[in-house]
């Protein structure tokens, strides 16, 4: 919990605090000399005024005046002016989200700087990557920025996800900000997805002519059902987003629209309602145990300059009589919480500098690849897709429709209504919740990792179905193949340790778990192991050299 | 959550109780519900015109038919590539077929190896007769249908599948 209202610092207008700057006026009788000096003195002094009216305060010398700093400022405003001394700790948050949302400005205004060269045509483009390559001006240094920020913020995104999970912060009443998250989650991979095919290579071209036909997967089953002339749900998606039967211009225009306006849109919104949430929502979560912890240590620590606090008050800050519901109590808050000037501004700068100096120093030693341009008749090979979506492409390899579409809705959906099921409330803000919580999650964790590679071990040198019975129906390979094996033991150990522990948090925990520990070792699977012809090889040494 | 003192509660159920949540009178109630659901339907109609928009009538794509070459070229070959087209023509003792090289797991350009054929994606083997053997391709690769132009060329259509006994006897 954390202020939700400025109790200590209503904006009032103090005209005190506003510098008096009216250069010695005239007498009022002295018409028209009064107005040419007035004038000539405002004109001397406008670099002063105009400075005083952007800066309206110094430097904040008290409590009330950094309150007043904060709640004053546009761009600050959307913190609150007191913050919970534990929202602060940086192994509450690890500073994900703040490094995310650094990553999304960078990545914004190198695109910015993008467009400004960058032609959506197939017979442009390629040649326009080439110029931002080697004639723009720091064209080079802005494109490995926009590439190292991307893969930067998939990653924070993920790791920011598994933060939020197991400190349990999407329970009420965070539900809906954890489901807003989860569709910013998506729309950043679809970013991601988009912006790959820009530059029209080899790679760019065949990663996503294999996503068109990810989405167009449904025919496995409809063409099975001998329905597809009618109805085909597959041949609509990869139209929407081809406009064309294969990859080509209408695929390109649409992926530029889509990557440079449509989907910055829709995040723009999502990223202002998800802040706007962290502060209905009472503030980051936070555990009650610790909360008493600083009650007990604030008494003996002056530091916050507040009254002591009486435990057991009743008085709450609410906007009386219009607002009703969730309201934070007086005298706790206060007790724990620290202005956020500059408890909370000074590490939010510190780590968007650090950030930015990452960024800036990948983008400085490693460069964004350019492969040959986009040919359609011949295919790279191996031709993997982002590291992220490798765990994705190892399980297309298996089914295409289950891998790459109901698998993954599946999951993205589950997730998403989690804190719909699971609504224990405690434990909130606490890793992992408890002592319980911390042994399930090593248990799961163990299970999931020997699943995952024992099946990858037996696919590898068993085989699966096909390979026994050549004559096998498709229909029964889409439903049994080992993503969906996969799918059914985690669903299957999740439900069990739901019921064995009986709680639904420990369901929930295991369930995040698996999805975790498929996700990479999936990812490092396709990432190291798989070469030519998606074969299994122990290193990239041993690819057979064509 | 607390709910502070009392005058909270007063002033909170005074405002439910006022004009503006006031008990609906029935008819007028109609006339709302009824202007509300024609502007909605107004809306949802529009809106489910306006979607319609990225499917457009036609593709732009060039004709799927293609001529591959005058017929009699074709006369001592087995197997042909064509990358462009991304097929193989093939004769055997009873004529001429056209076999699609697009995988069809996720539309890879499938390679001969073995005598069989190769997906470099996601690793999907076919036999010479363009049935999976093994990995995730769903179907055999496709027989496309020929024919033959009024000008003697060998016509190819890409979008007309045909059955994988079917031959072009020239």
């Amino acid at each position: 919990m954390s202020t939700e209202n400025q109790p200590a610092t209503p904006a009032e207008e103090s005209p005190g605090e506003s510098p008096s700057s009216e250069p010695t006026p005239a007498p009022e009788t002295d018409r028209s000399p009064g107005a040419w000096g007035q004038f000539v003195g405002n004109l001397r002094n406008s670099p002063r005024l105009f400075r005083d009216s952007v800066i309206r305060h110094g430097r904040p010398t008290s409590d009330r005046a950094a309150s007043q700093a904060v709640f004053g400022n546009f761009f600050l405003h959307i913190l609150p002016t007191r913050i919970h001394f534990r929202s602060l700790k940086f192994r509450t948050t690890l500073g994900l989200g703040v490094i995310t949302l650094v990553l999304f400005f960078l990545l914004t205004a190198t695109g910015i700087a993008l467009m400004v060269y960058y032609k959506p045509t197939t017979d442009q483009a390629y040649d326009s990557m080439k110029d931002i390559q080697y004639l723009v001006p720091t064209g080079r240094y802005m494109r490995n920025i926009h590439r190292w920020s991307a893969h930067g913020m998939v990653a924070c995104v993920l790791l920011h996800m598994a933060r939020a999970f197991y400190v349990g912060a999407y329970k009420p009443p965070r539900e809906l900000n954890w489901v807003i998250g989860m569709l910013l989650f998506v729309l950043t991979l679809a970013l991601s997805f988009t912006g790959y095919l820009l530059p029209w290579d080899q790679l760019a071209f065949w990663a996503v002519t294999i996503g068109s036909e990810i989405a167009q997967s449904p025919r496995e089953l409809t063409d099975v059902l001998g329905i597809t002339s009618w109805f085909d749900p597959g041949g609509a998606i990869k139209h929407l987003l081809l406009g064309s039967n294969h990859v080509g211009q209408e695929a390109l225009s649409r992926f530029y629209l889509l990557h440079v306006m449509v989907l910055p849109l829709i995040m723009t919104v999502l990223l202002a309602v998800h802040f706007w949430r962290i502060r209905k929502d009472g503030g980051l979560a936070a555990s009650s145990r610790e909360s008493q912890v600083s009650r007990e240590s604030s008494v003996q620590s002056p530091e916050s300059g507040l009254p002591q606090a009486s435990l057991d008050s009743s008085k709450t800050y609410g906007l009386m009589a219009v607002v009703r519901g969730r309201t934070p109590a007086v005298d706790r808050v206060m007790a724990d919480t620290v202005p956020t000037y500059p408890h909370a501004l000074f590490p939010i700068a510190a780590l968007s500098m650090v950030t930015l100096a990452v960024v800036l120093l990948l983008g400085h030693h490693y460069d964004a690849p350019l492969t040959e341009m986009a040919n359609p008749a011949v295919p790279e090979n191996p031709a993997k897709a982002p590291w992220y979506f490798l765990g994705l492409q190892e399980l297309v390899s298996y089914s295409a429709l289950m891998g790459g579409v109901v698998i993954p809705t599946i999951v993205v959906i589950g997730l998403m209504f989690v804190p719909y099921l699971d609504r224990e409330r405690e434990d909130v803000g606490v890793w992992f919740g408890n002592r319980q919580g911390r042994r399930v999650c090593v248990a799961t964790a163990i299970f999931a990792t020997w699943c995952v590679i024992a099946l990858l071990a037996f696919t590898i040198n068993v085989g699966w179905l096909r390979d026994w019975y050549p004559r096998i129906p498709q229909i029964v390979i889409t439903f049994v193949n080992p993503g969906t094996v996969l799918l059914a033991v985690f669903v299957a150990w999740s439900l069990g340790t739901l019921k064995r522990t009986n709680s639904t948090r420990m369901g929930a925990l295991a369930t995040f778990t698996c999805f975790l520990v498929a996700f990479v070792i999936l990812t490092y699977f396709a990432t190291v192991h798989r070469g030519p012809n998606w074969q299994f090889y122990w290193s990239q040494a041993d690819w057979p050299v064509h | 959550m607390t709910h502070g003192n009392d005058t909270d509660t007063t002033i909170t159920s005074d405002l439910e109780t006022s004009r503006r949540f006031a008990k609906p009178h029935e008819r007028r109630d109609f006339l709302g519900l009824a202007a509300i659901w024609s502007a909605a339907t107004a809306v949802l109609w529009g809106l489910l015109g306006a979607l319609r928009l990225p499917w457009p009538w036609a593709l732009p794509e060039s004709s799927p038919r293609v001529k591959l070459g005058p017929v009699a070229d074709f006369a001592n070959i087995t197997r042909e590539p064509f990358p462009e087209q991304r097929l193989w023509i093939f004769r055997d003792a009873a004529g001429l077929f056209a076999m699609s090289a697009v995988c069809t797991h996720l539309g890879c350009i499938v390679s001969a190896e073995d005598g069989g054929y190769f997906c470099p994606c996601h690793g999907s083997r076919f036999n010479a007769q363009g049935e999976p053997l093994s990995g995730p391709a769903p179907r055999p690769l496709k027989y496309l249908q020929l024919s033959v132009s009024p000008d003697g060329q060998l016509v190819v259509n890409q979008d007309q599948e045909t059955e994988a006994d079917v031959r072009l006897e020239a």
